[in-house]
């Protein structure tokens, strides 16, 4: 843990494939994680995601494709020999060793000196605050304080790289948000490349440098959470991060787009040209009372979040639209939405 | 009496009530005999049967040759044992089915059919004999029978499932993560093995150890017939007694004597396998 030394770990991933049987798990993924950078793999269970990082852990080895690190191909390197760090979903802490003597393991796998080992310890004890903490049995801690112990280890022997595989599920909702930004001052402090997985959209979008949004064996859009939010490539990003409107029609002007129900709205950024398209309107874009693309309807559900409303509307068509907003309406009541021509995101191509 | 109080009673009541029959059943069949058994031999208020069983030379051999052979077939079996068992339980579920059936297949025979199967295996003209001189492995029979390596033979192969269950059962119980984690942490998979899996499943290697030790020491018919004479075990002995000589006090003692030993066995077993994993 020699601080902020510059490593060269950048992480990159070419093709890589893995089927089994029939399945396919990965189908040729390629992407890289720049040295230093926190990149999140989000994508629903069966999506890949876990595949992928065992391929890079070394647990599976791919059909094709290639895995580097730092320039250096470790494709066909034994898991033991990767020098990577990595947390489990369940932690994996060995459960007959003390706190110490798991912090301690893969510097004995190292045969690093009894004295320097025992420094060590302590100092990556210390840094996710377990000190005094080295005599107990793993079962005698707490979830947090496991997940502590199972970053520790994971830390202390200075990967090149730090994989962290759904390690907050098992957290309350409480303890879980200070974990992930404790999680986040230590990638950032270490200087350490990391990939994290998730099925969390949330989760994703508060800790990572960039996303990438996996399904079927594939990566659908990778980029800031900000990017992935305000600007999915496709109707399952925009499905899958947030609550989201979306519109099905046809273009019909270079600035509107005819909907399936027959109405007509205004929107930016269509680019010319013809075709169906997907328009997303994230809910807190809709507005009750909106000058333009107005819709009327009844207010089928008004559920109140605390610093927000929201509600489902019923329009006409039989389609419901997701309003979040400042005001409070009751079911039943008839109200009037719309959103802001710039508001719609152009989703091209929709079936 | 609050009627979480009364639930607990008429619990305890409904305990007792189910565990009634095999308790008398225990009772009846097995502690009374065992206690008449122990009543003969200290018949006329002597302990003379006992002085003799642990004085005599000739008697204490044979206590010592027991547990030595317990200790002989308890060490194979596990040996033996232990890798089947690994094997198992990290292979697929078919594979498993198949383990179990193997091992569980002998159970399902007399053990006096198996006894009698190794007699015709372990012979001067015997199977095994037979076939080690035809490939030339060797010129004359080996002596395989009516000796000590005959017994150990019998022995193993009748306790092998006591050994395998348990350990099977450990090595199924230790997460896979936690041997990938020591993997992804530096340890080549033997040194993950011998830190992570090994030291988790000892509580099932104790459970064997203890099952096979202990039935072991009460062994009677393998060494009997696959002994021819020349090995004798105290269960061999108290039967001589009984059969031949009808010296019920002495073989009394004898019964006393080993069941004294084997539970001491059993304890000290369970205290290392407490102490080590503590």
């Amino acid at each position: 843990m020699a601080a902020q030394e510059v490593k060269d770990a950048e992480l990159r991933v070419d093709g890589v494939a893995k089927r089994y049987g029939a399945v396919v798990a990965l189908g040729g993924v390629s992407l890289s994680v720049a040295a230093g950078e926190f990149l999140t793999i989000l994508g629903p269970s069966g999506s890949g995601k876990t595949t992928l990082l065992k391929v890079v852990a070394g647990f599976e080895f791919p059909d094709a494709g290639r895995v580097t690190v730092g320039g250096a191909d470790i494709t066909d390197v034994s898991p033991a020999k990767r020098n990577i760090g990595m947390v489990f979903q369940n932690y994996a802490l060995f459960p007959h060793m003390s706190v110490a003597r798991n912090i301690a393991f893969p510097l004995q796998m190292r045969s690093v000196s009894r004295s320097e080992i025992e420094r060590r310890v302590v100092e990556a004890m210390a840094l996710v605050e377990l000190r005094g903490y080295g005599e107990r049995l793993p079962s005698q801690l707490s979830g947090g304080q496991q997940q502590r112990v199972a970053l520790a280890r994971a830390v202390v022997f200075d990967p090149t790289l730090l994989l962290l595989d759904e390690p907050f599920g098992a957290l309350d909702r409480k303890l879980r948000e200070s974990m992930q930004l404790e999680v986040r001052r230590l990638q950032r402090r270490l200087g350490l490349t990391t990939v994290f997985i998730t099925h969390d959209q949330e989760e994703a979008l508060v800790l990572s440098d960039r996303i990438a949004v996996m399904d079927g064996g594939a990566i659908r859009q990778i980029g800031a959470p900000d990017e992935i939010y305000d600007r999915p490539a496709d109707a399952f990003v925009a499905q899958f991060i947030g609550e989201s409107n979306l519109l099905v029609g046809e273009i019909a002007a270079p600035d509107r787009v005819r909907l399936d129900d027959g109405t007509s709205v205004t929107v930016r950024g269509l680019g010319g040209g013809r075709g169906r398209v997907r328009l997303l309107v994230r809910p807190e874009k809709m507005a009750i009372g909106s000058a333009t693309n107005r819709f009327t309807g009844t207010v089928v559900e008004a559920v109140y979040l605390g610093e927000a409303h929201k509600l489902r509307v019923r329009v006409a068509g039989g389609v419901e639209l997701m309003v979040r907003g400042h005001h409070a309406v009751s079911t039943g009541a008839s109200v009037t939405v719309g959103f802001a021509p710039e508001d719609a995101h152009v989703i091209r191509g929709a079936g | 009496m609050t009627p979480a109080d009364r639930a607990r009673r008429s619990a305890a009541a409904g305990a007792i009530a189910l565990s009634g029959p095999a308790t008398l059943l225990l009772l009846a069949l097995f502690a009374a005999p065992l206690l008449r058994l122990l009543a003969l031999s200290v018949a006329g208020g002597s302990l003379a049967a006992y002085e003799r069983a642990l004085t005599n030379e000739l008697y204490l051999r044979v206590i010592f040759e027991t547990f030595k052979i317990a200790a002989i077939v308890t060490l194979l079996t596990l040996v033996l044992g232990y890798p089947v068992a690994y094997v198992m339980a990290t292979s697929g579920r078919a594979w498993q089915l198949v383990g179990i059936a193997f091992v569980l297949l002998p159970f399902w025979t007399s053990i006096l059919v198996r006894t009698y199967a190794w007699m015709v295996m372990l012979g001067r003209n015997g199977v095994v004999n037979r076939t080690l001189i035809g490939w030339g492995v060797i010129d004359s029979p080996l002596p395989l029978l009516n000796n000590l390596a005959g017994v150990l033979i019998g022995m193993v192969h009748v306790l092998l499932p006591y050994m395998i269950l348990p350990v099977f059962n450990a090595v199924k119980n230790v997460d896979p993560n936690l041997v990938l984690a020591a993997v992804g942490l530096g340890a080549p998979r033997w040194r993950a093995f011998l830190r992570i899996t090994l030291p988790l499943t000892m509580n099932g290697v104790a459970a064997g150890v203890t099952l096979v030790f202990t039935l072991s020491l009460g062994f009677f018919i393998t060494p009997a017939l696959l002994g021819g004479g020349r090995v004798v075990m105290v269960a061999n002995l108290i039967e001589e007694q009984v059969r031949e000589l009808l010296n019920w006090a002495f073989a009394g003692a004898l019964s006393a004597i080993l069941l004294a030993l084997t539970l001491a066995a059993f304890w000290g077993i369970s205290r290392i396998a407490r102490t080590r994993s503590a």
